[in-house]
């Protein structure tokens, strides 16, 4: 079972709101002792994740948690948006594909960084996606 | 508006990246550096992100981005001081940033310029010799 110790939550709504919010994430990974290299994929994946959110759903909610499962601490990321949802996620699971200009590595990029990915989207109401990172995953 | 400081050394253009970049500053970087390039027919560039921890796949785009557009300008763009766990992220990510030459110091990166430099002076004079041959 995965017990919630800790949560703070993000209003993203501007590009501004990465940097931020990239630095909220590292401070709660370095106060579970995360190691350098899980930290720089944790934060890269947030940074992937919360440009998704800006860009094809002009912003949404971004939640922080510390969580623990047995003797393991981790770093959960929850981000909500209201956007037009994903209609394929297989497709948009995929490097490369993108509806965008972009690269297309936002999402597979981002889950082959953290342990735990999870994406749930309602076409017309939005998407969600969790990801967990623990410390000595 | 904030902005990153491009300083000239010689022939190459020398860029410290202090902060993490949000798009938009990455954005008026890439411009500001291909103007300067321009300017100042610069023949190589340095970028130094040793104090940047974190490199997503937009600002990875922004780096191929500055290297193919002075590529096109006749310049080289050297990418140097990347931290460990930056590599072994943006290699997970999914981003080998071709086409970007790499060094793992502002020093290394200078000699690994300089050296592209000469080269091509070189290689133009090889030129103007065969040219006089001809005649």
């Amino acid at each position: 079972m995965i017990i919630t110790l800790f949560k703070v939550s993000m209003r993203i709504e501007r590009d501004q709101d990465v940097v931020p919010f990239r630095n909220r994430v590292k401070e709660y990974a370095v106060k579970i002792k995360m190691g350098i290299v899980n930290q720089t994929k944790l934060i890269t994946a947030a940074s992937e994740l919360v440009r998704n959110m800006l860009k094809y759903a002009k912003g949404g909610e971004a939640l922080i948690e510390i969580v623990t499962q047995g003797r393991y601490n981790g770093v959960r990321l929850s981000f909500k948006d209201q956007g037009s949802g994903i209609s394929d996620i297989d497709l948009a699971m995929k490097d490369g594909y993108s509806t965008e200009k972009s690269l297309g590595l936002g999402l597979p990029g981002a889950k082959r960084l953290v342990d735990d990915f999870n994406i749930i989207s309602n076409v017309g109401h939005g998407t969600t996606v969790v990801v967990i990172k623990w410390a000595n995953g | 508006m904030e902005r990153i400081p491009i300083l000239k050394m010689g022939q190459v253009l020398l860029v410290t990246i202090q902060i993490d970049l949000y798009d938009r500053l990455a954005l008026s970087l890439e411009s500001d550096l291909v103007q300067m390039v321009k300017k100042t027919s610069a023949k190589g560039v340095l970028i130094d992100i040793s104090a940047v921890s974190i490199v997503d796949s937009f600002l990875g785009r922004i780096f191929g981005n500055i290297a193919s557009m002075c590529k096109i300008l006749d310049a080289e763009t050297v990418v140097v001081g990347m931290q460990p766990a930056v590599a072994i992220t943006l290699i997970e990510l999914g981003l080998p940033l071709t086409g970007v030459h790499t060094a793992l110091d502002v020093e290394k990166g200078m000699i690994l310029l300089n050296s592209n430099i000469e080269t091509d002076v070189d290689t133009t004079d090889d030129l103007n010799e065969d040219d006089n041959y001809a005649f």
